[in-house]
């Protein structure tokens, strides 16, 4: 849980180091090591690459290319409706573990880990067997409504959705079991309506966690390529999305392109970076207000 | 308006919180409902205000029973005993929201909230978040908060249990005097015997579930039902012996006991209170010997523990500062002991046989 991550920073901070010099020197060097080696070399190179025929080709390689073009727009349709869809399921699930007991509770809340533990290529798997519309479970159900899941855009917001469920839910379950139900509570004896506890009270108290989960959300998807890759049949300017269009012009040798599209997104990781630092800031102010009290 | 709670259980799964509890709360009054923890006092508290149902029985308002009806539409002040203030809303919009939620005009909800922030004494503090308010002005925003919408009833669960003890006995008479002024039928939970007695018109003794007495605190105090209403309401010493024939011994006592006539001995317990027991340097009739162990000023009183090596106890005895200096108390001396009053209780069961 983020909050208590930032709590461990704070004591690091005071903790008295009394191993010998030597060997903090080098804890610290394999650190910087594997920092350099894994992250931010490659970091760099991306952008190296991206650029290496000028800000006009890496311009070029983004909006100049139809299919590229079409990548980005349907990434911009099957995330937002992906994480929308995620944000709405996360709390209410969050809303429901925390403020109910029934039986099954702990098997639920395990089973909104399930999509992490699975790989997404199985996910894809899963999805396709399922819901193909020749020899899926529910082809007959799907033919006869005329609509396709599988190889088409559906299919794509789906094996994103799967794979970024738990993100919303797991953020607000812990923040909501610390804030408890005392001031919903409250809320019903002075006369407000469910929904208007909701809107009013329980809302603003998780709104930092929810933005945060939201924007993991939001990075795990739009980076999102196993899942995605299973089920969309790799159709030219139908099923591309920026992560799946990276693959395709890497294997064209078209590698400019690959990394102008690579780059894009790596912008987008380093901004949900930024934010999350901040968010985690006012969440972590939020907890320990309600711990004061 | 009063309260009528009628033949109420309530179970949480194998824990029997409530058994067949009957309860009358007069209009008006000011009500406390005492008990150790798990006794089910604040169990009947959120049933009367809605925010917990009962297994059996009914609660009426005055006549009206709203035994099924949502604690949103009870119109009963509850004050949490964390206070559960909206940590996101100034104390103005946390006194405000009971208003809000039902579309009040503006400026009659600035004229309330203001005339309420008045009463409890935080003018001025209407924009203050509850994060930068002390513990005192937390619980007087939460009580201005259940006072906002003009409930027929105000319910507190220990309303002073989170404060340190001078805070508290502010709190207690300024609560006090405030429901000489709003005549609003009060309820408050709590398990300080003085903070109940103190403050309550009506006393309502708790233990596991069921109510062992209902009295004004004087009743309650002179006369205690059951050897569990003896025990919680302060300091006691503790005898046992038997009854027998109109008479109760208790080592050397021999005292008069009319409830038992029986030949027949039988088994009993005889309690008495610190300040009904007197310390003398020559013996009485019915007098125990013993050695002061400790001396305390607790405020009025010395606290003075005598060990009587006969029965192997030590008495707990109050005595007057006056007194003390009189017989020249100090560690060590060897004193008389003799019980001004005694009260016996019997186990029940033996009122069966």
């Amino acid at each position: 849980m983020h909050g208590n991550s930032v709590r461990t920073q704070k004591t690091a901070g005071k903790m008295v180091a009394n191993e010998p010099l030597w060997f903090r020197v080098l804890l610290i060097s394999l650190c910087y090591l594997i920092a350099l080696v894994l992250i931010i070399v490659p970091l760099i190179y991306v952008f190296v690459q991206a650029f290496s025929e000028g800000f006009s080709g890496w311009w070029n390689n983004l909006f100049n290319d139809a299919e590229t073009r079409h990548s980005v727009f349907l990434t911009l349709i099957v995330v937002p409706l992906a994480v929308l869809v995620n944000t709405v399921c996360g709390v209410a699930a969050a809303w429901t573990l925390t403020k109910f007991k029934f039986p099954g509770r702990t098997l639920l809340m395990t089973a909104l880990d399930l999509p992490f533990a699975v790989s997404p290529v199985v996910a894809g798997l899963m999805f396709v067997l399922l819901y193909n519309l020749r020899t899926g479970y529910f082809a007959p159900l799907l033919n006869s409504m005329g609509f396709k899941i599988i190889f088409a855009w559906p299919g794509l917001v789906m094996a994103t959705m799967f794979v970024t469920i738990p993100f919303v839910a797991r953020e607000l379950i812990p923040l909501m079991q610390a804030l408890g139900d005392d001031e919903e509570l409250a809320a019903v004896s002075l006369g407000a309506s469910p929904w208007q506890i909701f809107w009013r009270v329980t809302l603003p108290n998780i709104k930092w966690g929810l933005l945060f989960g939201v924007i993991q959300c939001n990075a795990r998807a739009i980076g999102e390529f196993g899942a995605v890759y299973v089920v969309s049949g790799r159709i030219e300017r139908e099923t591309y999305t920026m992560a799946l269009r990276v693959e395709k012009l890497f294997q064209d040798y078209n590698n400019p392109g690959s990394y102008a599209v690579a780059s894009v997104l790596t912008l987008m990781a380093l901004s949900t970076l930024v934010l999350k630092i901040i968010l985690e800031r006012m969440v972590a102010a939020s907890m320990e207000q309600s711990s004061s009290e | 308006m009063s309260i009528s709670v009628q033949n109420l259980s309530k179970r949480f799964g194998d824990f029997v919180a409530l058994k067949n509890v009957n309860l009358e709360v007069p209009s008006d009054s000011l009500t406390a409902l005492l008990g150790p923890s798990g006794s089910g006092k604040t169990t009947l508290l959120r049933i009367i205000s809605g925010l917990e149902s009962a297994d059996e029985g009914s609660i009426l308002f005055k006549d009206e029973d709203v035994t099924t009806r949502s604690a949103r539409d009870r119109e009963v002040g509850f004050v949490f005993q964390h206070y559960a203030l909206f940590r996101h809303m100034t104390v103005f919009e946390n006194v405000a929201f009971g208003m809000r939620v039902r579309n009040s005009p503006n400026n009659e909800v600035r004229e309330r909230v203001n005339e309420l922030l008045h009463l409890v004494r935080l003018e001025g503090l209407g924009q203050r978040y509850p994060s930068e308010l002390s513990g005192g002005q937390r619980q007087r925003v939460a009580l201005a908060r259940a006072l906002a919408v003009k409930p027929r009833m105000l319910l507190l669960d220990e309303p002073f249990g989170a404060l340190d003890a001078k805070v508290r006995q502010e709190l207690r008479t300024w609560l006090r005097k405030l429901h000489e002024e709003m005549h609003v039928t009060t309820v408050f939970v709590t398990h300080d015997q003085e903070e109940a007695f103190e403050m309550a018109d009506q006393v309502v003794v708790m233990s596991q579930g069921h109510i062992e007495q209902t009295g004004t605190p004087q009743a309650v105090f002179d006369n205690p039902a059951t050897s569990f209403v003896m025990d919680f309401l302060g300091n006691v010493n503790v005898f046992h012996g038997r009854v027998q024939s109109g008479r109760v011994q208790m080592g050397p006592f021999s005292l008069q006991y009319d409830e038992y006539q029986h030949e027949e001995p039988r088994d009993a317990t005889a309690y008495v209170r610190p300040h009904e027991l007197d310390i003398d340097r020559s013996p009485s009739q019915a007098s125990l010997l013993g050695k002061i162990k400790q001396i305390n000023p607790a405020g009025s009183v010395l606290k003075v523990r005598v060990a009587v090596e006969e029965f192997g106890v030590e008495l707990n005895v109050d005595v007057t500062h006056y007194r003390a200096k009189q017989l020249e108390l100090k560690l060590n001396d060897i004193v008389y002991v003799h019980p001004r009053s005694v009260r016996v209780f019997m186990p029940e069961t033996d009122y069966v046989i």
